[in-house]
């Protein structure tokens, strides 16, 4: 075994790799192993008193109502973020793929609000749609209708998907601009001088070509409206009004950090671990297969 | 020769450098911004008057980030001797013995003259024990008012004070509406001021247990007749536009500040956001009461934070700790602290002092919640609340009531629901601290 190694010393590869196992080790397996042990105990906040409880905090958390609505409403939140934020970047792209004069220009203003910090984002749109000074609350009133998100439980829901989104198109815009651009034009020409006109050519020859890239982002973007999204939430909605728009992880904060209830908020973050690691195998054992490399 | 020269010198050094030398503690805080200023300024009074003792006081973000940095530094064995925290932590930090310091101990080992019955009973009473001895320094504390637009009461023909009673304000709106206002009212932190604290004007329990002081065995009794009554009403006032829901802690300022909304249930606290923000003459009247309910309402509760001590420092933290309360206690310190922040004063004689100095009648209305904190003696009821999980209990109830401003749910079922699932959660802090 040994001799058909590349390296002829044991020491010089195990050296190589120790910085990236380290920081594996204590920046996600010994957490991750922490979590594991936490949902298995209920504690006071101090942790004078540590009481063994089994399985009871995930029972407790999988026969609570409350828990549910949060799993439907990052279900729903991150589907609209991830579907909303590729489709306009996907349209974004085909359009700025065709400009010619000025390209460029457009191209940095695109991908501008990328720039942005998240929390940013979600507060400049807070504001244009808050109910009382916001600009876009006042444009909807002069067509009667009367915006509030304080109480809507689904207008709240689009601030934050349309924050979210924002930010996110910039990012999926790049990736669809490279992929259209890396498409060999003769295959579009060829199919133009058969007669396929530009919607046609999108959607048979580009659109299948982009497919490896729309999944990649697909899985990006629900990853990230999953678990990068909790600073749009809580520089806006707080979860509320109601639960309308507390997600698993924002749910993981308050009973952690806001409530300080350990065991519970522990026994989250490890449901959250397995759905994370169940959506990548889901992923890429099926979706993949469709896929065309 | 040289180093037995030196020796007993060294050593006399050495021996009188804990003497000589101030003892520092640390202290965090979660005031921020002007009220921010205004805690250094008083910590760095205290340092400049004596060299015995140096306080740190740091920021630590909001009482959240500082209580649950504070305990997570506890688990660590780097706390400060010092925390602020709010009062709904209160029943985790008295549930955790081994990690403070009460304040009754602390004073009565390390402070000279630490009399209970200098402080008023209203505002140290939330923080006390059952058998009412003081377990944590109450640095701030408020209690809600109504806040109204006195331009606005004049133009639709009011009179020139705030509604006493809820009936009251009911007929105030509807000429405030017949005027041309958008709405009545609107109101900052929900569940403190409909739920606590209408529970406790109107002497009705909100939990069991003397509102919990009696025992970990609490159980939440908010969905009784008096709060269905009041939260049918309030659910019926947002449909006709009389009240107007704005958020769930104090968003509801704007629609005062924009005169969209004439009157404002609002922490005494925020006198010093509404002196700065109205561009007209307003006035504050107490917390009105269902004049069916009761003749004579009860004392509100108070909300805002107190100052623990931690355990595990050496006596020389505390008799700094204890030298720094007591400097905090002074009434010129405490009177000066009132009249800048709006907080309550905690003593009697920062209440002469400020009443006297002749403030109250420059600034109308900033007697009103002293004066509401200190009409009744507080009662089981009116006394405060401690509640573990409390957090988490007022996201429940925020959340229930706001599916009765949204038409989702009837009263009866938003209260119902809030209590069973609060329950649950004063069950788990039982389970999480029984030993």
């Amino acid at each position: 075994m040994h001799d058909k190694a590349v390296f002829q010393h044991r020491l010089l590869p195990m050296v190589l790799i120790a910085p990236q196992l380290i920081v594996t080790l204590i920046f996600f397996i010994w957490p991750a192993g922490q979590a594991i042990y936490q949902s298995l105990f209920i504690e006071d906040a101090f942790g004078f008193s540590r009481d063994f409880v089994g399985l009871d905090n995930f029972r407790y958390l999988l026969t609570d109502p409350e828990y549910w609505a949060s799993v439907r409403v990052t279900f729903m939140f991150s589907g609209l973020v991830a579907l909303s934020a590729m489709a306009l970047a996907l349209l974004l792209a085909a359009m700025a793929d065709r400009v010619i004069k000025g390209a460029t220009g457009y191209k940095t203003l695109l991908i501008w609000p990328y720039a942005v910090a998240p929390v940013v984002a979600a507060v400049i749109w807070w504001l244009m749609f808050n109910p009382s000074i916001g600009i876009v609350a006042a444009f909807m009133e002069l067509f009667g209708y009367r915006w509030n998100h304080y109480i809507n439980g689904g207008e709240a829901m689009t601030v934050v998907v349309i924050a979210s989104a924002w930010k996110q198109i910039s990012y999926n815009f790049i990736f669809f601009l490279a992929g259209m651009q890396a498409i060999p034009r003769s295959l579009i020409e060829a199919a133009a001088i058969d007669g396929a006109g530009p919607v046609r050519r999108f959607w048979q020859i580009v659109f299948p070509l982009l497919s490896p890239v729309a999944f990649f982002l697909l899985v990006v973007n629900v990853v990230y409206a999953f678990f990068e999204t909790f600073g749009v939430i809580h520089a806006t909605t707080l979860g509320g009004p109601g639960n309308a728009t507390r997600t698993l992880v924002y749910k993981v904060y308050e009973d952690g950090f806001v409530g300080l209830d350990m065991g519970s908020s522990a026994a989250q973050s490890v449901i959250l671990m397995l759905l994370v690691i169940g959506l990548t195998v889901l992923q890429f054992k099926f979706i993949e297969k469709r896929v065309q490399y | 020769m040289m180093t037995r020269k030196l020796l007993p010198l060294m050593i006399g050094a050495l021996a009188a450098t804990p003497a000589m030398a101030e003892t520092e503690i640390e202290f965090w805080h979660a005031m921020g911004g002007a009220l921010g200023e205004m805690t250094e300024d008083i910590v760095s009074g205290f340092n400049d008057s004596q060299d015995a003792y140096r306080v740190n006081a740091s920021y630590r973000g909001n009482y959240n980030d500082t209580m649950t940095g504070a305990i997570a530094a506890f688990r660590s064995g780097t706390q400060p001797t010092l925390v602020q925290v709010y009062e709904v932590g209160t029943a985790t930090m008295m549930a955790a013995e081994g990690a403070v310091y009460p304040l009754h101990e602390l004073m009565a080992a390390h402070a000279d003259g630490f009399e209970p019955s200098d402080y008023l009973t209203s505002v140290v009473g939330y923080y006390a024990d059952e058998s009412g001895n003081m377990l944590s320094f109450p640095y701030n504390s408020s209690t809600p008012v109504l806040y109204y637009n006195r331009e606005a009461f004049e133009a639709a023909g009011l009179p020139d004070r705030g509604p006493r009673t809820w009936e009251e304000l009911e007929a105030f709106s509807e000429q405030l509406m017949d005027a041309g206002y958008a709405c009545g009212f609107t109101t900052a932190w929900q569940s403190w001021i409909h739920l606590e604290n209408l529970s406790a004007r109107h002497d009705v329990p909100f939990a069991t247990q003397a509102n919990g002081f009696a025992g970990l065995d609490t159980e939440l009794v908010f969905n009784d007749e008096l709060q269905r009554h009041h939260i049918a009403a309030l659910g019926e006032w947002q449909e006709e536009g009389i009240f107007s829901y704005s958020g769930r802690t104090n968003e509801g300022s704007s629609k005062f500040y924009s005169e969209e909304c004439a009157m404002y249930t609002e922490s005494s606290a925020g006198y010093a956001g509404v002196n700065a923000n109205a561009d007209f003459a307003f006035g504050v009247s107490p917390l009105p009461y269902w004049e069916e309910k009761i003749d004579t309402p009860r004392n509100t509760i108070i909300g805002g934070a107190t100052l623990w001590t931690l355990r595990g420092h050496d006596e020389a933290a505390y008799a700094a700790a204890a030298a720094f309360l007591s400097y905090l206690s002074r009434p010129e310190v405490q009177a000066d602290w009132h009249q800048q922040s709006g907080y309550l004063p905690v003593t009697h004689a920062a209440v002469e002092k400020t009443r006297d100095s002749g403030f109250y009648a420059e600034n109308p209305g900033t007697d009103t919640a002293i004066e509401q904190m200190t009409a009744t003696e507080p009662t089981e009821n009116s006394r405060g609340l401690r509640l573990g999980n409390f957090p988490q209990i007022r996201a429940v109830i925020d959340e229930s009531l706001e599916s009765v401003w949204n038409g989702e749910a009837s009263a009866q079922d938003a209260l119902d629901r809030a209590v069973e699932r609060g329950n649950a959660q004063l069950r788990r802090f039982e389970k999480a601290n029984e030993r």
